[in-house]
């Protein structure tokens, strides 16, 4: 089945999130986006901002918003709070089981403030 | 088909032979019945000695005695064998009953030799064996106290037995005196010069040693006793303990027509077989051709072997016997190995007696000076372990120079040196070659990669700081690195962040460490700041730092929900506040469940509801429980002499105020203690990090205890002391433990890998040997001048309440994850499902 280009659209507006100063330094908040779908946005030293699917999938529990953000080998992660698995904050990948990934969401940040949309399928 | 396996006697031998046959009797072939002398289960007759700390005879019970849950084991408790009938093949016992066997075990242990001198026999006089001859000096020794000035004990036999029943007399209060015959103490053990410096060690310690002499006899003299030594000297004593050596206990095996060895005991083959078939002896009891072993390790190594042919039906041997000897007697290192008094044809002796240091070293070696024979150590036993098991091996260096703490390398013998075959831990027969190739095939990289794979280093411990050392010599790098962005260990940090003032993670890792930090530093640091420092934990940049359950405050749950756990000091609550928390609990519709640490949880609480609900919980006079937190979560008491008529002190009151005092204290993992009111110990102090059990004089303070996956039974560190003594203790205890403790290691691991051990500990925060007391109780007096109650500073501050919301962009909005169903009349959660999971 093909969603069609007009729905992916739609479905994937971009929300706005909160003012980047929200976002705490090397840590997260979660967003909520239409249709009950739920972001996780963060901030690292850098500056850069990243924004994963808030659902640990290990679990099903929306926290990795309350991760704790770190970095190994220059690698920018975010440790779920349940289990510690790490996931790489630029794709989603989990650093810890290879055939493990979260969505990665797509970042716009506009005059200080952070918006969040849910990649193309 | 079962058959009956009979075993006479209930030691510390009886003992490992029945689980050593249960283990290996997976089919349940045999039935097993254990005739035993005394009305309690199998005890750990070698730490009889430490029953005096406690007076506690439950600690000293071995590990499964009881035979509980066993259906295949019937222990009969105060029924001894009387009588065996080998040609029917049946046990008779006091009482009269009749015990057929297919199997027969001897484990009747030894008997205390009381030689016969006139008045032996007097009241006052007494063995030291069991638990209840202990029980009767204790008595005696209490008589005498309360009698006149200082009470003193004589203590005739100055060996091994005599010179533990020495410490037990004065841990008595009383003054102790030795009379040995041979010219030295342990005269078995050491020789001359290392009994001379023993000797001069125990009288620093209040011992009056004398040596050289026989008691002629003991004659009473009013309420006391006097015994006359064959020197002429008159000592006055209010009681005589005998501990002059044991003899086998070969009596039954006499009637029965067993044949007994020359110097007595049950005469047995290598295979631990008397004469008579299916009939074996094993222990103190047995002479194995011809010779007897009075340590508990040849016993235990009989009892394997028996238990091995009874199970298998294959022959096995009792291997022969290590009888080196490492203790610490009344805390002088003891210890002495292989041929220790030159009795071989040739040997030579090379000493280094350092009368200044205290230490007395002896090596025996070949006649060529390069093969070890044997040694003596007194004083520092440091290298016994490295030297035991070069024994009958050529010496890597000249003896001289491994005695001399000048020598090659400082002294002593490199790991290096040990040959392949060298038994390094020898409570589980674990050899350099099994380690090294541990390692080396194994891919063992720790030292407690080696304990799970070898079982090295799992019984007494002693051999730890070889597998260390090993480790080491095979290339392993053992890294103390907290992580990859800090070379530094714990406690490193611990040190820099307490000598720089540094404040923040981002400061301590731009100045000492590389990259942003991760899941393991980010705690630790953060743990460290918060015990030095007295910032919230949720101040500025210490939030992201926070651990999971302590960047809300608050336990995280499987379905990121949390629970909340209000401090229930001592865990005693007012109706008032119970009823509080009832209605709280009922008003946000959260399940709740009693912790074991004598509170109340209340789970399913979303991140918003939280400051809600501590509200709540603070008006109604409730404080941050630190159930989230790695810092002391509870003191948990019994009720304790105010109620309980068993009570000889007020637990609940002392537990109150040591909850009180050391709440919020941040620490490398989480502090759970408790006290009890009386030596019963229903609050189970023995399994806390510090517990503290009541006597009737103040206090004993145990230490390293754990319940959990690897339980471990705490240490007494003090005993008797006061209440501000005790406080002064676990003050620097405590202090001691958050300054040098691992990340995440508990107390009782800590305590485990301690260089030095439970000794070392008792140095440091009993006699201050490193100085750093009023250090670590200045600290501690800091903890508690600025305590304040975390969740009171959250719900004053709108920057830290922001925290905690469901969503950024939607505060108000619940998580539409969670929820909830109903199980035996309370709200649980609904497992969730894992929709985002894609796996490749």
């Amino acid at each position: 089945m093909n969603a069609g280009t007009v729905q992916a659209n739609d479905r994937s507006s971009w929300t706005r999130v909160c003012s980047v100063d929200a976002v705490p330094q090397a840590g997260g908040v979660a967003a909520l986006l239409p249709g009950g779908v739920q972001a996780a946005v963060f901030r690292v030293p850098s500056g850069a901002v990243y924004a994963l699917s808030n659902i640990d999938p290990f679990s099903g529990a929306a926290v990795l918003a309350r991760g704790i953000v770190g970095d190994t080998n220059g690698v920018p992660f975010v440790a779920s709070p349940l289990h510690k698995e790490r996931f790489d904050l630029r794709t989603g990948e989990c650093l810890d089981d290879a055939s493990v990934r979260v969505s990665s969401f797509d970042v716009l940040l506009d005059d200080g403030v952070v918006f969040v949309r849910e990649p193309w399928p | 088909m079962s058959r009956t396996l009979v075993v006479v006697g209930n030691g510390m031998v009886g003992h490992r032979l029945v689980e050593a046959v249960r283990a290996a009797d997976v089919a349940g072939d045999w039935h097993v019945v254990v005739l035993a002398e005394e009305a309690r289960p199998a005890y750990d007759r070698v730490g009889l000695s430490s029953y005096v700390d406690s007076w506690d005879a439950g600690a000293l019970v071995l590990p499964g005695a009881d035979h509980a849950t066993d259906e295949r084991v019937e222990l009969r408790l105060g029924d001894p064998a009387s009588a065996v009938d080998t040609e029917r093949k049946v046990v008779t016992t006091a009482s009269g009953a009749e015990q057929p066997y297919d199997a027969l075990v001897l484990a009747t242990g030894s008997r205390p030799f009381v030689p016969p001198v006139p008045g032996h026999d007097l009241p006052g006089c007494f063995v030291y064996r069991t638990i209840d001859d202990l029980d009767a000096i204790h008595a005696a020794a209490r008589r005498a106290r309360d009698g006149h000035g200082r009470a003193s004990g004589i203590v005739v036999g100055g060996g091994l037995l005599g010179l533990e029943a020495a410490k037990a007399l004065r841990d008595m209060d009383l003054s102790p005196h030795v009379v040995e015959m041979a010219p030295r103490l342990m005269p078995l053990q050491i020789d001359d010069g290392g009994g001379a410096l023993l000797a001069r060690l125990v009288t620093e310690l209040d011992v009056t040693v004398h040596t050289a002499t026989s008691t002629a006899e003991i004659v009473r003299d009013g309420n006391r006793l006097v015994a006359r030594l064959g020197n002429g000297t008159d000592l006055d004593a209010d009681l005589v303990v005998f501990s002059a050596g044991i003899r086998p206990r070969d009596d039954l095996a006499r009637s029965c027509g067993l044949e007994i060895a020359e110097r007595g005991g049950v005469l047995v083959d290598e295979q631990c077989r008397t004469g008579t078939a299916d009939v074996y002896a094993i222990g103190e009891c047995a002479a194995v051709q011809g010779t007897t072993y009075g340590l508990v390790a040849p016993g235990y190594a009989m009892a394997e072997a028996v238990a091995a042919q009874l199970t298998s039906g294959h022959p096995a041997t009792f291997p022969g016997a290590d009888t080196s000897t490492k203790l610490k007697l009344l805390g002088v290192d003891v210890a002495s190995f292989g041929d220790a008094h030159a009795e071989t044809e040739g040997a030579l002796e090379v000493v280094v007696n350092d009368a200044v240091a205290g230490t007395y070293k002896k090596l025996v070696v070949s006649d060529d000076g390069t093969t070890l024979l044997g040694g003596v150590l007194v004083g520092d036993t440091g290298e016994f372990n490295t030297l035991r098991t070069l024994v009958g091996r050529a010496l890597p260096d000249d003896p001289a120079a491994i005695l001399s703490p000048d020598g090659a390398a400082g002294g002593g013998v490199g790991v290096d040196a040990l040959p392949d075959e060298a038994q390094v831990c020898s409570c589980n027969a674990v050899t350099k070659g099994a380690i090294t190739s541990a390692v080396h095939e194994g891919g063992c990289e720790s030292v407690s990669g080696l304990k799970a794979c070898t079982g090295a280093g799992t019984g007494c411990g002693s051999c730890v700081p070889l597998l260390s050392k090993l480790l080491d010599s095979c290339g392993v790098e053992q890294s103390t690195a907290v992580c990859e962005h800090f070379p530094q260990s714990r406690s490193e940090l611990f040190e820099i962040v307490a000598g720089t003032g540094i404040a923040t993670f981002s400061e301590l890792i731009a100045r000492y460490g590389s990259g942003n930090g991760c899941a393991i530093c980010k705690p630790a640091v953060a743990s460290i700041l918060a015990s030095l420092g007295t910032e919230h934990i949720l101040d500025g940049e210490h939030a992201t730092l926070q651990d999971t359950n302590d960047r809300h405050l608050a336990n995280m749950q499987r379905n990121g929900t949390y629970s909340v756990v209000p401090r229930v000091p001592g865990g005693e609550i007012t109706p008032e506040k119970l009823i509080a928390i009832g209605e709280i609990a009922r008003e946000f519709d959260l399940y709740t469940k009693i912790t074991g640490g004598q509170r109340i949880d209340m789970f399913g609480a979303t991140v918003d509801e939280l400051p809600r609900i501590w509200r709540r919980l603070v008006d109604a006079g409730f404080e941050s429980g630190h159930a989230y937190g790695k810092a002391l979560r509870t003191v948990k008491s019994c009720v304790g002499w105010t109620w309980c008529r068993y009570g000889v002190q007020d637990s609940v009151g002392m537990a109150v105020e040591l909850e009180l005092r050391y709440r919020g204290l941040r620490s490398p993992h989480k502090l759970k203690a408790a006290v009890s009111g009386c030596a019963r110990e229903c609050a189970e102090a023995q399994s806390k990090d510090f517990g503290v059990i009541a006597t009737e004089r103040g206090w004993n303070l145990y230490v390293g205890g754990n319940g959990g996956a690897l339980p471990r039974h705490a240490d007494l560190l003090a005993s008797d002391v006061d209440s501000e003594t005790l406080v002064r203790l676990i003050d620097r205890f405590v202090m001691f433990y958050i300054r040098t403790a691992d990340r995440l290691q508990r107390t009782a691991r800590w305590l485990e890998e301690m260089d030095g051990g439970l000794e070392h500990l008792r140095s440091v925060i009993v006699d201050d040997s490193l100085g750093i007391c009023a250090e670590l109780e200045a600290a501690m007096h800091e903890h508690v001048a600025n305590y304040v109650d975390e969740w009171n500073a959250v719900l004053s501050d709108p920057d830290k309440l922001a925290r905690f919301t469901s969503f950024v962009n939607a505060p108000e909005a619940p998580d539409p994850t969670i929820s909830f169903r109903t199980e035996r009349a309370q709200k649980v959660p609904v497992l969730l499902g894992t929709p985002e999971v894609s796996r490749s």
